[in-house]
């Protein structure tokens, strides 16, 4: 710890406390909440002057901006935590931009009675998740709010990155016959949080795919700089990211169910649950849309990363004035993949 | 997955199509009722029209639950969920389901009434048993299939003397509906509606057997093919029926032999028989007062009956007038014959029922077959164009 950092009487008990309005009034609890907990986890030389913003330097390009709340209910979920998925959730966000993430901020809004131990393990996990990322957390705020006003904990994240001008990567670029791509299997993390729920107690072994990809798209611009568009479909899931892309593109596309990677347990607990693993989130895989000529070798390139080895070419851009989602299914028919309408599950990310 | 997959298998399912292409009379049409939701929901999901001959039409029957539901009833629990201060439980795609003034359980428990979206009856019971001090009423809905859970929920409710949980009964029966489609005008007198045979529901006969069908079969002369919910299951009735229509047959034939007897699951039946008597009428959208199509929870259990406990009023309130869902219902018209199919009425935003389940016809249709509608219009050349 920095030799600046005042003494609050007592260390917080990270064993047994709780989060208090006291932590949140601004005075010396609220630092010490920061200094023992945040400062400790995240530290780093934007974070140690204890300002109220961060001065720091970027590499040439242009800057890449996103922001990204976290609600997810449970807090703590097979493969991951809310720590993590805040961190993962808005690198991917600035990723999809074919960018380098360089830098984030957290805004956590605390729930009066949050326990301490918790609040550590969720700041350790996004520590953790940033350094593996090579992300600082460069700035940050929190805020306490009366027991029933919120849901533990909720936080928001804002990246900042750098991407090549001369990459063009946007969901209004597809063009029809163009390829579309899918990094790995999908709607494991939408299964994992809907494991846990405690009246759905099924017993599935199944982890979310919380990752950040931008490793993945480092190695995928590097070798296919022409990449049309990239997206990660979180909420709504693959159907909805795709149906997203086809609107603002203006184009519609053609997939194929058989060539979409999808794990036998996921298949399973949807099929058990009535739900289609189409809409199910992801938090660790990406769309990508490519010309056809470039499709093989930026399928190859996703392949030789580990996030990216089970990619899979699913379908094709078609001209379409209506912007529909085609799908040819396993069984010989075709039908429409159309927008997620309603919820089919409690918050998830 | 296995037992899943063999029934999804695209190779089996061109060779099936194949043998219904060389069955097919030419010049015949063949109009096939699916009756029940679930069949209209896998029929669109897996494209299964795209493998079948022009001629073979499949019609969507009123097999879907939340789609016969009338307004008054789900307004009635809106006003005991806002009024009388108890914690309403249900499953989830009644909560979308519109009601009078615009108003659903999801914009009631929006605007703070305790409605609670469950999963299975035994969820509504755990409630209860936490919250000894507030009333639990659990709105049952479905056809046979759900109707023993319910049953033995009320069993256990008062075996374990559960004084603070109650029941909103909308249990309705399978061949009643279709009697009342047969027995409506447009199919007897004015030769609007013509159904060649029926598709049935094996989850339904897994409980009430394969015998309550023959007397169709036999009086109003219509095979029937009892049929699983897989595409190949599908696939397989409409072939068995293509067969029978041809060769004038009128037969019940079980096509789900893995799991449906004629007699059904007789314990389940006694279970619904000690808990629920026939009510004498009751109200579907759609169908109107449809005799002896429902249950009610008999005098011995009325503890646990809602409707008394509280008092409840059913009044019968008309559909939208633009809505065509009763229609629908009948199989009288087609999704797309709705004026606001697709434009007003769309899943986010159901005017009538038929768009709310993913098991209603016009959700069905829209959420999967509306690219057919949109494909055929765009290639149609514009009206006055040279």
């Amino acid at each position: 710890m920095n030799a600046r950092v005042r003494r609050h009487g007592r260390a917080l008990d990270l064993r047994a406390g709780r989060v208090d309005m006291n932590h949140g009034s601004g005075g010396r609890a609220t630092t010490q909440l920061v200094e023992e907990l945040f400062l400790r986890a995240f530290d780093n030389e934007w974070l140690r002057p204890m300002d109220d913003q961060a001065r720091c330097d970027l590499p040439p390009g242009r800057l890449v901006v996103a922001t990204d709340a976290h609600v997810v209910s449970p807090l703590f979920f097979p493969g991951g935590d809310i720590g993590g998925l805040s961190v993962h959730g808005t690198i991917n966000d600035v990723a999809m931009a074919g960018a380098r993430p360089l830098y984030l901020t957290a805004g956590f809004i605390i729930e009066e009675g949050f326990l301490l131990g918790d609040l550590k393990r969720i700041a350790d996990s996004m520590a953790a998740a940033a350094r593996a990322a090579g992300v600082s957390v460069i700035a940050g705020d929190t805020k306490v709010v009366e027991r029933g006003k919120g849901d533990g904990v909720f936080i928001t994240t804002t990246g900042v990155g750098v991407v090549d001008p001369a990459l063009d990567i946007h969901a209004h670029r597809a063009q029809p016959g163009d390829c579309l791509l899918v990094s790995g299997f999908i709607g494991d993390h939408g299964v994992a949080i809907m494991s846990e729920r405690e009246h759905l107690s099924f017993d599935a072994r199944i982890l979310s795919d919380t990752a950040a990809l931008h490793g993945l798209v480092g190695a995928m611009v590097q070798a296919v700089p022409t990449i049309h568009c990239l997206r990660d479909p979180t909420r709504g899931g693959l159907a909805t990211a795709l149906n997203e892309i086809a609107d603002q593109s203006g184009v519609g596309m053609h997939i194929r169910e058989s060539a979409i990677p999808i794990r036998p347990e996921v298949r399973a607990a949807c099929e058990f649950l009535g739900l289609d693993p189409l809409y199910m989130a992801n938090e660790g895989k990406l769309i990508a849309v490519c010309r056809a000529g470039d499709a093989e070798r930026l399928l190859a390139v996703m392949r030789a990363h580990p996030l990216g080895a089970q990619a899979a070419i699913i379908g094709e851009v078609a001209a379409d004035p209506f912007h529909f989602v085609e799908m040819e299914t396993a069984f010989g028919g075709s039908r429409m993949v159309d927008w997620l309408a309603g919820d089919p599950l409690p918050r998830i990310c | 997955m296995k037992f899943i997959d063999e029934f999804r298998n695209g190779g089996v399912a061109g060779s099936v199509a194949r043998r219904i292409h060389a069955d097919v009379v030419a010049g015949r049409t063949y109009r096939i009722m699916e009756f029940c939701g679930g069949h209209t929901h896998a029929i669109a999901r897996y494209g299964l029209p795209d493998l079948l001959p022009d001629s073979i039409r499949l019609v969507h029957g009123p097999g879907c639950p939340v789609c016969v539901l009338p307004i008054g009833r789900i307004d009635a629990a809106i006003a005991l969920a806002r009024e009388a201060g108890v914690i309403l439980c249900t499953y989830a795609d009644v909560m979308r389901v519109p009601a009078s003034r615009r108003l659903s359980l999801l914009t009631a428990k929006a605007a703070g009434a305790d409605i609670v979206m469950v999963y299975s009856v035994q969820d509504a019971l755990s409630l209860a048993r936490a919250q000894p001090h507030r009333e639990v009423v659990f709105f049952a809905i479905g056809f046979e299939t759900t109707t023993p859970p319910t049953a033995a929920a009320i069993l256990e409710a008062e075996r374990t003397g559960l004084a603070n949980f109650s029941v909103i009964c909308n249990h309705v029966l399978t061949p009643s509906a279709i009697q009342s489609l047969l027995d409506s005008p447009e199919v007897r007198r004015l030769g609007r509606v013509q159904i060649d045979g029926f598709i049935g529901p094996s989850h339904v006969s897994t409980v009430i057997g394969s015998r309550p069908y023959e007397f169709f079969a036999e009086e109003y002369e219509k095979p029937v093919v009892i049929a699983g919910f897989e595409p190949l299951d599908v696939l397989q009735a409409v072939w068995m029926l293509v067969r029978q229509i041809n060769e004038g047959r009128c037969e019940v034939e079980n096509q789900f032999t893995r799991a449906v007897t004629r007699e059904g699951n007789v314990k389940a039946q006694v279970l619904v028989g000690r808990v629920f008597e026939l009510a004498r009428t009751f109200e579907w959208r759609g169908l109107g007062n449809v005799p002896y199509s429902a249950l009610r929870i008999r005098d011995r259990y009325a503890g646990f009956d809602a409707e008394r406990r509280f008092g409840l009023r059913h009044e019968s309130v008309p559909d939208h007038k633009g809505c065509e869902c009763g229609a629908i219902l009948r199989g009288v018209k087609q999704p797309e014959n709705c004026r606001l199919f697709g434009t007003a009425c769309v899943p986010d935003n159901p005017m009538g029922s038929c768009m709310v389940s993913a098991e209603g016809a016009c959700a069905a249709h829209y959420t999967y077959g509306r690219y057919r509608r949109e494909a055929r219009a765009a290639r149609r050349p514009a009206a006055g164009a040279s």
